[in-house]
């Protein structure tokens, strides 16, 4: 039998992706909401990446909020870090917000190393779920595909 | 590192990771509890620290096994993210090709019935 994962393990979760691109590239992918359109479950982001401005994610309609968080740190193009809020589903969006840092190693062969660490997550169990596996995998296998084949999961948002 | 057509490809080092009973018990391991120590991961292991910190280093240099400083200690992490990419361009590709073969099947001999 395979083991289980029981919610008080996921209060600090790392995932890592290589990609080849600038790091000024995967901020941008990171920071633009013509970017995560095309990778973050089809949303907006809209945000200054200035260190105390906000950083929300809109749904594909535009109008209804997925994300309301604020920057903690923005040190362009290579860390970034956010507050994170779950808003689309009513019982993680009770939860207190956590923690996204967004890291940017570039390498010496044009590759960057992207490592996102979701952490804080002791008093948001049912977010820490959510997020977890599936969901932020999806995330970065799909900005890795966006940024090194311009393929994107999910339909350009109409202009 | 093997390149093609401009996409990272570091397929052939996560099959070498997996293809390793040790290192396969080692990411179940973190899989039920991810943010260990080295001699946290070593308790349960019949092998001596040496040999652990070589399976390790293997699965890091994968991207398997991300590790973070914690204060003094150095706290291992699963990154399921290249098992992602292996799946969508190893697994995903074939199963999904036999499904719609099988499916075009179906409707071949039921629209011949």
């Amino acid at each position: 039998m395979s083991p289980t994962k029981t919610e008080t393990d996921l209060t600090t979760q790392v995932y890592r992706v290589l990609i080849k691109a600038t790091p000024e590239q995967i901020w941008d992918a990171i920071t633009k909401p013509e970017f995560t359109s095309r990778y973050f479950h089809g949303s907006r982001v809209e945000t200054t990446a200035v260190k105390g401005g906000p950083m929300r994610y809109y749904a594909p309609d535009g109008t209804t909020l997925w994300g309301d968080n604020v920057v903690i740190e923005a040190d362009p193009p290579r860390r970034l870090v956010a507050t994170w809020t779950s808003l689309w589903d009513e019982e993680t969006a009770r939860e207190e917000p956590s923690r996204v840092s967004w890291e940017i190693d570039e390498r010496s062969d044009g590759v960057c190393m992207l490592t996102v660490v979701h952490d804080e997550l002791e008093h948001a169990p049912k977010t820490a779920a959510k997020v977890h596996g599936e969901g932020w995998t999806t995330v970065l296998s799909g900005l890795k595909t966006l940024l090194e084949t311009g393929e994107s999961l999910y339909p350009p948002a109409p202009a | 590192m093997v390149t093609y057509s401009g996409v990272v490809d570091d397929d052939d080092r996560v099959f070498k990771a997996l293809a390793d009973p040790t290192r396969r018990h080692l990411l179940d391991r973190l899989f039920v509890e991810d943010g260990r120590t080295l001699s946290d991961l070593e308790s349960d292991l019949d092998m001596t620290r040496f040999g652990v910190m070589k399976h390790l280093r293997v699965l890091e240099e994968a991207g398997l096994v991300v590790t973070r400083r914690s204060g003094r200690e150095k706290l291992h992490f699963l990154n399921p993210v290249p098992i992602r990419l292996v799946h969508d361009r190893w697994i995903d590709k074939y199963t999904e090709h036999r499904v719609s073969a099988l499916t075009d099947l179906k409707k071949e001999l039921e629209s011949s019935a």
